[in-house]
């Protein structure tokens, strides 16, 4: 790591800690907007060094002035009340010091607004070829995700985590389902709000390979913080194995057990709220889970995604996620067992 | 001085009433379903009367417990026959007559038995909280509970009247229509 580097990296998790909205913390590793992965994250850090560090060295200029001036005053002036006498020249002098500095500070001020507008424009710029489309849309207090086709049979539904290609421009149309929610994947985009009842656009370019995490930046309810979305960027072939993988209904159970699980999910509450594609259930008020079991999480990042967290989220998601809109199941014994097996091959 | 503290105290009574209406418990209990006697429709019974047993339903006291039985009634899709309260395909909901009783617990045992003519039976399809929240909000629409926690303010262009400003209607007894004449 050459000095440069090293500096570079040390004022970035300084800055970090001291502005903690700049980055989403999780389990496995923190998503900040200082190590862009993506070209529009990339132009907003860009905006980001270039403002920030000039206002740095600015702050701590400023600050050893004010220290200097303090120092002196206090070993001229013994008494510390007595005023100088005016100096007329002097007077003069300094006035000319103040405004010379107030223009240099509207004249940075223009600077700081034209790489603004220049970066504004580049990230407008993103959207001029698209290659994925998709609709995201937030409910409280998760996402869901409709990757969009010309072929209608080829468009499907997926929640709170989606697959796109390295290197590929996605457009992200952002719709709300009840209130102002804010999509916001530090490492690959800057923030952008889903409203109620407006169509706004986000587009995403991942330049490496690798698994981003993403949080609702917009105080939505009570589980605003359990609010996370999963990308993964992947090569074409990967995504293009993803894609068809996704697009096929659940499997047909084989095991007894299994079986059961699909008829206690069928003919039980589930039934009401989600969809399985390949049942009967196709309800639109809860996340789908056609490809449960290949996600990473349970309850958008709330929960790893395990056998036993399946079980407590099923029976007392309200203990795990206070609030959500997931009723409490009285289901126990066998149908929760054999639910919970069968949840476990919709992979 | 005094007149301060008297506001100020006013005020604090005020919001202590506000935070009533948004009080947000995730574990009221529900009436037990299991004591309900859903078969009881009419005044008439044999022998002497039985001591009326009214249940009351916690939840149409609370603002949150409404404000998620409203939208529940989208999500269970009662809206597709008995629209947003108006009713259509099913009889409207807002109004004072109520075929199966008007009483907690008579429409509990509606929505969870069902009735003929094309009201479905959501047994074990819907958590029994659940069912509670969307009794409350079913009675909020035609003025059945307490004001200060019914649902006010919709977020899309609804013809209907908030919960919070229906007048009262209060029940009236009434029997399924009659068939219609020369059949």
């Amino acid at each position: 790591m050459t000095m440069r580097c090293a500096i570079r990296h040390g004022l970035g998790i300084a800055w970090s800690a001291a502005f903690t909205a700049l980055s989403v913390r999780t389990s496995a590793a923190a998503s900040s907007v200082l190590e862009p992965a993506g070209a529009g994250a990339r132009l907003a850090s860009k905006l980001w060094w270039w403002i920030g560090g000039t206002l740095s060295v600015l702050y701590v200029l400023i600050g050893a002035l004010l220290v200097f001036v303090i120092v002196r005053r206090a070993t001229r002036v013994a008494d510390g009340f007595s005023i100088p006498p005016p100096d007329e020249p002097r007077e003069r002098r300094l006035a000319k010091i103040v405004a010379v500095n107030a223009v240099l500070t509207t004249l940075l001020l223009v600077v700081f607004l034209a790489v603004s507008l220049s970066v504004g424009h580049a990230v407008v710029a993103l959207s001029s070829n698209v290659d994925v489309r998709m609709k995201v849309t937030g409910h409280q207090w998760w996402w869901e995700i409709e990757y969009e086709d010309p072929v209608a049979s080829n468009t499907f539904v997926t929640a709170n985590e989606f697959h796109v290609p390295v290197g590929k421009t996605v457009d992200l149309h952002l719709v709300s389902a009840d209130v102002i929610h804010s999509f916001w994947i530090p490492n690959l985009t800057g923030k952008r709000d889903l409203i109620p009842g407006r169509n706004n656009h986000v587009v995403i370019r991942a330049e490496r390979a690798g698994e981003y995490v993403g949080q609702c930046a917009e105080f939505c309810g009570l589980q605003h913080a359990h609010m996370r979305i999963v990308v993964v960027a992947e090569s074409d072939e990967d995504f293009a194995r993803w894609l068809v993988h996704e697009r096929e209904p659940a499997p047909e159970p084989t095991g007894e057990k299994e079986i059961h699980g699909r008829q206690v999910f069928t003919s039980g509450p589930c039934v009401m709220c989600h969809t399985v594609r390949g049942t009967m259930a196709a309800s639109r008020a809860g996340p789908e889970l056609t490809h449960l079991a290949s996600r990473r999480t349970l309850g958008a990042g709330t929960i790893p995604n395990t056998r036993a967290h399946l079980f407590a989220w099923i029976t007392d998601s309200q203990s795990v996620k206070p609030g959500n809109r997931m009723p409490q199941v009285p289901m126990q014994g066998a149908d929760l067992d054999d639910l919970a097996a069968w949840l476990e091959t919709l992979r | 001085m005094r007149t301060c503290g008297g506001a100020a105290i006013a005020i604090c009574l005020v919001l202590c009433a506000a935070c009533k209406r948004e009080e947000r418990s995730f574990r009221v209990e529900p009436p037990d379903a299991a004591r309900i006697d859903a078969k009881r429709l009419s005044e008439l019974h044999p022998g002497s009367p039985p001591p009326p047993t009214p249940v009351h339903n916690d939840y149409e006291d609370n603002a949150f417990a409404m404000s998620e039985g409203k939208r529940l009634f989208n999500w269970m899709n009662c809206s597709g026959c008995h629209a947003q309260g108006g009713g259509g395909m099913g009889p409207p909901l807002m109004d004072d007559k109520w075929i199966y009783g008007a009483a907690p617990e008579q429409v509990f045992a509606t929505i969870v038995e069902g009735r003929p003519n094309g009201m479905p039976s959501f047994k074990g399809k819907i958590p029994d909280n659940q069912v509670w929240e969307l009794v409350a909000y079913v009675r909020s629409l035609s003025g059945n509970v307490s004001r200060n926690a019914a649902p006010t303010r919709d977020d899309h262009i609804n013809v209907k009247q908030q919960e919070q400003s229906t007048p009262v209607q209060p029940p009236v007894a009434s029997a399924p229509p009659p068939p219609p004449a020369g059949k």
